[in-house]
């Protein structure tokens, strides 16, 4: 079983990240940038199918700039098996659409005809929660999305969602998309030796005239702001004085 | 215009709280119709959907491959009737995260997550990068599809007497099968729509002590959270996990009792009205956005608070 793993480079989740007073943008220079996190799950999964004998070969996936090829040797060393930079963009700042990343996929797809697609459930950067979803209905494929566990069997996987109030269980034909949630698995450290024998691992170029799609963005920012900021709040010294504060300043407690 | 409204539907019934905050917040744009897809029980959820004011038309889909809201029959049935709509939107919970972003591929258009404001029809403001940054976008997509942030609407009162139209389903397209539901049992108020929030983080130390969290929640009939270092170490069960890869909650009241505040967990709860924080680290991020911190032992604040309150 041939599986792809698509990541993205993104701000590393632990950054306090700044927005340009202008309005332009996030600051996105000069900040430390990492594998998004619930791609690393997505990896951390493909591999271990592999392990298993469950899969034969993991094929990483990245779309963005030059840069995203560190994501990719990140992904190399994790344990994928060969990777594809889709160069599409030279302006860092640039956000690709989940909708012309997942046509980039399906194209790749079409080409590489894996038998199952795992990518993370949303990108920590853009928040949409949407490609996996959106690569599944291009390809007519069935989809499960949120999983917290994965099985695979004879054609299909059993996988068990997280859903509001609980977990979901449903079982998908291959092949199919799968996006992950955070309680998959926990991913690997990378050790220096995978490092060095990720940079003898194929990694291919290819460039978003490969793929004939249209590149123009269906939605234009006009305005990124700062969120509205709290403002400051004050210590009470017992629990008293925060009962008293709540029922009669906030008026939250009766 | 006018609007398509897909019913969030959970076990069965209609989630009536998401639905209607969905609702209000679309109901500038123009005329609503409300989609319900579900087995052969749909009479009850058309009905209580027929009673939000501002709703112009229930169009009722039961058809066995409805059941479980699973993905595909769902998104080729909204693609169904899409053609009739300026606009398509969802509550941003699983269920509609889940189905949108497949019906804007089959459509061919962008979709736009966790919407908090609308402009205008065409442009909509929605959280990034964990809620630290706002973005206002234009969408030039013939049709918008959107799913709404929930908790920054209030949601459409009753009193609307719309009418239930029958509508029938495409073929069910077989790609997946529903094999059963584990869901958590409970009395409480849901986390997403309760208007008090208790939370505990890695602080309580165990599972044990996080029942101190439940016990002063249901005293001041609360729905319980938690971070997602508690759910981690198994203190409480994952769908009370509030932050950025959790829910996203705005109640009037939300107290967080050994909660660091990490940027993710922010991100699913600092647009609530009063945020008290109880930790005993004086220099915890949570500190800075809460309206009243106190700083000490939780291990005796929590009894004596649940005592006194």
């Amino acid at each position: 079983m041939k599986l792809l793993v698509p990541v993205k480079r993104v701000v590393d989740y632990n950054v306090k990240i700044r927005v340009n007073p202008d309005g332009s943008g996030v600051e996105t220079s000069n900040v430390k940038m990492s594998m998004n996190p619930f791609d690393e799950i997505a990896l951390e999964e493909a591999v271990r199918m592999k392990e298993k004998g469950v899969a034969s070969e993991v094929v990483a996936i990245s779309i963005g700039t030059q840069q995203a090829k560190e994501t990719l040797r990140t992904a190399l060393a994790l344990g994928a098996d060969r990777a594809i930079l889709v160069d599409a963009t030279s302006d860092m700042k640039q956000d690709i659409e989940p909708l012309l990343v997942a046509k980039i996929l399906a194209k790749i797809v079409a080409e590489e005809k894996p038998d199952l697609v795992i990518a993370g459930k949303q990108a920590i950067d853009n928040d949409m929660n949407a490609t996996g979803q959106m690569l599944a209905g291009l390809l007519g494929w069935g989809q499960a999305t949120f999983a917290s566990a994965i099985e695979i069997s004879a054609g299909s996987a059993v996988v068990t969602r997280e859903i509001d109030g609980g977990l979901q269980v449903i079982k998908v034909a291959l092949p199919a998309v799968i996006t992950t949630d955070l309680r998959l698995n926990e991913p690997r450290y990378i050790s220096l030796p995978s490092i060095m024998k990720a940079k003898k691992k194929p990694l291919e170029e290819k460039s978003l005239a490969d793929f004939g799609v249209d590149p123009t963005p269906r939605l234009r920012v006009i305005h990124t702001d700062e969120p509205k900021q709290r403002s400051a709040g004050m210590r009470v010294g017992s629990v008293d004085e925060l009962i008293e504060k709540l029922k009669n300043e906030a008026g939250v407690l009766s | 215009m006018t609007v398509l409204l897909l019913a969030e539907i959970s076990q069965g019934h209609l989630v009536t709280d998401h639905v209607a905050r969905a609702l209000s917040a679309v109901s500038a744009l123009g005329e609503v119709d409300v989609l319900i897809a579900t087995d052969e029980a749909g009479a009850d959820a058309a009905a209580q959907a027929a009673r939000l004011r501002g709703v112009r038309k229930v169009l009722l889909c039961e058809a066995p491959c409805l059941a479980h809201g699973l993905a595909e029959p769902v998104a080729a049935l909204v693609r169904s009737v899409a053609e009739n709509y300026s606009h398509i939107v969802a509550p941003a919970a699983t269920y509609g995260k889940n189905i949108l972003p497949r019906v804007a591929a089959l459509l061919d258009v962008m979709v736009i997550s966790d919407v908090t404001a609308l402009k205008d029809p065409e442009t909509f403001e929605r959280p990034i990068y964990a809620g630290n940054a706002v973005q206002q976008v234009v969408s030039s997509d013939p049709i918008k599809i959107f799913t709404v942030r929930t908790t920054s609407f209030p949601p459409a009162p009753e009193g609307g007497s719309a009418s239930v139209e029958v509508i029938s389903a495409p073929a069910d397209p077989h790609l997946s099968a529903w094999v059963e539901d584990r869901i958590v049992v409970t009395e409480r108020p849901e986390l997403t729509s309760a208007k008090r929030v208790v939370s505990g983080g890695r602080g309580l130390g165990s599972k044990q002590n996080f029942d101190a969290i439940i016990h002063l929640a249901d005293k001041i009939g609360a729905a319980v959270g938690a971070s997602r270092a508690a759910v981690d170490l198994g203190y409480a069960p994952n769908d009370w996990q509030v932050g950025q890869t959790g829910k996203i909650v705005a109640p009037e009241l939300y107290v967080a009792v050994g909660i660091s505040g990490a940027i993710q967990h922010l991100a699913g709860m600092k647009d609530s009205k009063i945020i008290v924080a109880i930790n005993k680290d004086e220099d915890a991020p949570i500190l800075k956005v809460a309206d009243y911190a106190l700083v000490g032992d939780l291990f005796t604040i929590i009894p004596e608070l649940s005592q006194k309150i």
